[in-house]
């Protein structure tokens, strides 16, 4: 009997170690961002750092200004979900109130494998598709322009261009779940009230499924804003102001690409760089649990 | 008037939502085509069992997918278990109050960390702080943290759909708790952890950003038993890293589509498979 409570006991134990792994994995990664991210920050200043535009790490006298990448990541996710959000959310409308079974069924599983698609897949094509008709557009634009610098196609367009196809599958299929389920109830009303099939999808469904649509646009918002590998790809190596047809540098694509080298200082201000994203994903995320509780609330 | 203008919105509207939802399923085929086109020329068996050297001057990806395996072989052996402990604590043992909210709330923030995240903590804590260095033990334990949550949720999703009468039942038999866990639980969440492990594997071969600063990037094939056993604490590209450097610094592009093809197969078996096992062992739609 005391070798069955011993086994019950050992159980237990083992099970809840396992549990508070994921406590000690974020407070871990919260630690470590905080403790090398804010060096830098002392030593560069807090506005020297966040604000300024130079980003000339490697110079005589080094500029350590990240204020263009934090407002090309800021830029491109606001465009890309204000893109992506549409598409998405039509796509959804077609999934769960227009399509068929089949029909609907294919949709759904096209959209899942796009969502497995690793990321440096759409980075190849668009690296091979999408930069060379940028660069023929920017050349058209541009023509006979001496101040603007060419950037062969490897731009914020592109870019936000990737991001929107990257963040479309998180939308429609949380978009999708919420308008499913909308109570048929409603439909049936407003249809029978007189109301065409797109103003009761457009006047009802939508309003009644408005905060699983809002959570899957701030889903969007975290996978935009924390792509670095196919945006490395596509978005040019320079820093730069978020224009059109300028080549930048993001948040995320900012790591990616100089932390191989960087040295000393340099190399502490990456973690800052680290360090913002990381803030940035932390209120996403608060956002998002506020807009879960908000749908829960609203089902009640 | 009205119901004519009515009518034109009305049909905007439809045609809009025709338009988007073709282009996503465009989208997919048009990505799948492309890459098989672009890649499958360099697909053979050479490109798939050789290394890539210029004394040989054979072109392949054997270490990388030895080094793909490997690391999914690690990751999997820590985090399955671990994984599902943590979801069998949640639903089994705990009851709901703050504990429970706090490591609800943790695996959700996990969910939504993005993977250079991962990598930099990664690099930072098991790279520098244990010492650890550019190796593929180094990149499967930040890829533990990654995918805990995904095997978490699974099993926990598996676990709800156990009847309490199994459990009530093994009780009344006179079964202890571990027991019951072990001969009725377990058995009965077999899918949904299974199915959460390959949705984790495909994860792991699709990631790059994660990888990049923790498991390095050779792409030498370990030399016999020995090399294999010390292959964990040693540098290792993945497929996925190895067509990222192709692709950029390296400017091998028939490599880059190579490792494409070899990619975009495997997720389709992936996604095939675990949509073939979530219909088969779902019970709410067999009825």
């Amino acid at each position: 009997m005391k070798k069955k409570a011993f086994i019950e006991k050992t159980a237990r134990t083992i099970f809840v170690a396992c549990a508070v792994v994921a406590i000690f994995a974020v407070c871990g990664i919260t630690l470590y961002m905080f403790i090398k991210g804010a060096p830098a920050l002392m030593e560069v200043g807090v506005f020297d750092l966040l604000f300024k535009n130079i980003w000339k790490p490697t110079a005589d006298t080094p500029y350590y200004g990240i204020g263009y990448i934090v407002l090309a990541s800021i830029v491109g996710t606001t465009t890309s979900v204000l893109l992506g959000v549409p598409i998405g959310l039509f796509t959804a409308v077609f999934i769960s109130e227009m399509a068929g079974k089949i029909t609907g069924n294919v949709e759904r599983s096209a959209i899942e494998l796009l969502a497995a698609i690793p990321s440096v897949i759409y980075g190849l094509i668009g690296m091979m598709v999408l930069n060379p008709l940028m660069f023929g557009l920017e050349q058209k634009i541009f023509a006979g322009d001496t101040t603007h610098q060419f950037t062969g196609g490897a731009n914020m367009l592109s870019a936000i261009i990737v991001l929107t196809i990257m963040i479309l599958p998180t939308v429609i299929s949380v978009s999708t779940s919420s308008l499913k389920a909308v109570s048929d109830n409603l439909r049936a009303a407003s249809l029978a009230l007189g109301a065409t099939k797109e103003q009761t999808i457009f006047k009802v469904v939508i309003p009644a499924a408005k905060s699983g649509i809002l959570t899957g646009a701030v889903l969007g918002i975290g996978r935009a804003l924390g792509e670095a590998m196919a945006i490395n790809m596509v978005a040019g190596g320079a820093v730069n102001i978020p224009l059109p047809f300028n080549s930048v540098r993001t948040l995320t694509t900012q790591i990616v690409s100089e932390m191989g080298y960087a040295q000393g200082l340099h190399r502490q201000v990456l973690f800052t760089v680290g360090l913002v994203l990381y803030l940035f994903i932390m209120i996403v995320n608060y956002v998002l649990l506020k807009a879960r509780k908000a749908g829960v609330d609203n089902d009640d | 008037m009205m119901t004519n203008k009515r009518r034109i919105i009305d049909f905007t509207l439809r045609f809009l939502i025709y338009i988007c939802s073709l282009f996503s399923v465009l989208l997919l085929i048009g990505i799948i085509v492309y890459v098989l086109v672009k890649g499958m020329s360099t697909i053979s068996i050479s490109f798939l069992t050789s290394v890539t050297s210029v004394l040989k001057g054979t072109v392949g990806i054997a270490g990388n997918i030895v080094n793909t395996i490997i690391i999914i072989l690690i990751t999997m052996v820590i985090a399955i278990p671990i994984g599902v402990g943590s979801a069998i604590y949640l639903n089994e043992y705990a009851t709901p109050g703050k504990v429970v909210t706090v490591i609800e709330y943790a695996t959700e923030t996990l969910t939504g960390i993005p993977s250079i995240i991962f990598g930099l903590f990664g690099m930072m804590f098991f790279g520098e702080r244990l010492g650890l260095g550019y190796c593929l033990l180094t990149g499967s334990l930040t890829l533990i943290i990654m995918v805990l949550p995904l095997i978490t949720r699974n099993t926990q999703e598996a676990l709800k759909t156990v009847p309490d009468s199994y459990r009530n039942g093994a009780y009344g038999l006179g079964s202890g708790k571990w027991y019951m866990i072990r001969t009725i639980l377990l058995p009965s969440a077999m899918p949904g952890i299974i199915t959460g492990a390959i949705l984790a594997i495909g994860r792991i071969v699709g990631e790059s950003a994660a990888l990049l600063f923790t498991a390095g990037s050779a792409k030498m094939l370990p030399k016999g038993i020995k090399g294999l056993m010390a292959k964990p604490f040693q540098s290792g590209g993945t497929l996925t890293i190895q067509m990222y450097l192709s692709a950029t610094s390296e400017g091998d592009f028939d490599t880059a589509f190579g490792i494409a093809v070899v990619l975009l197969i495997v997720v389709l078996a992936i996604n095939l498979v675990t949509k073939a096992l979530t219909k088969h062992f779902d019970v709410t739609r067999r009825e």
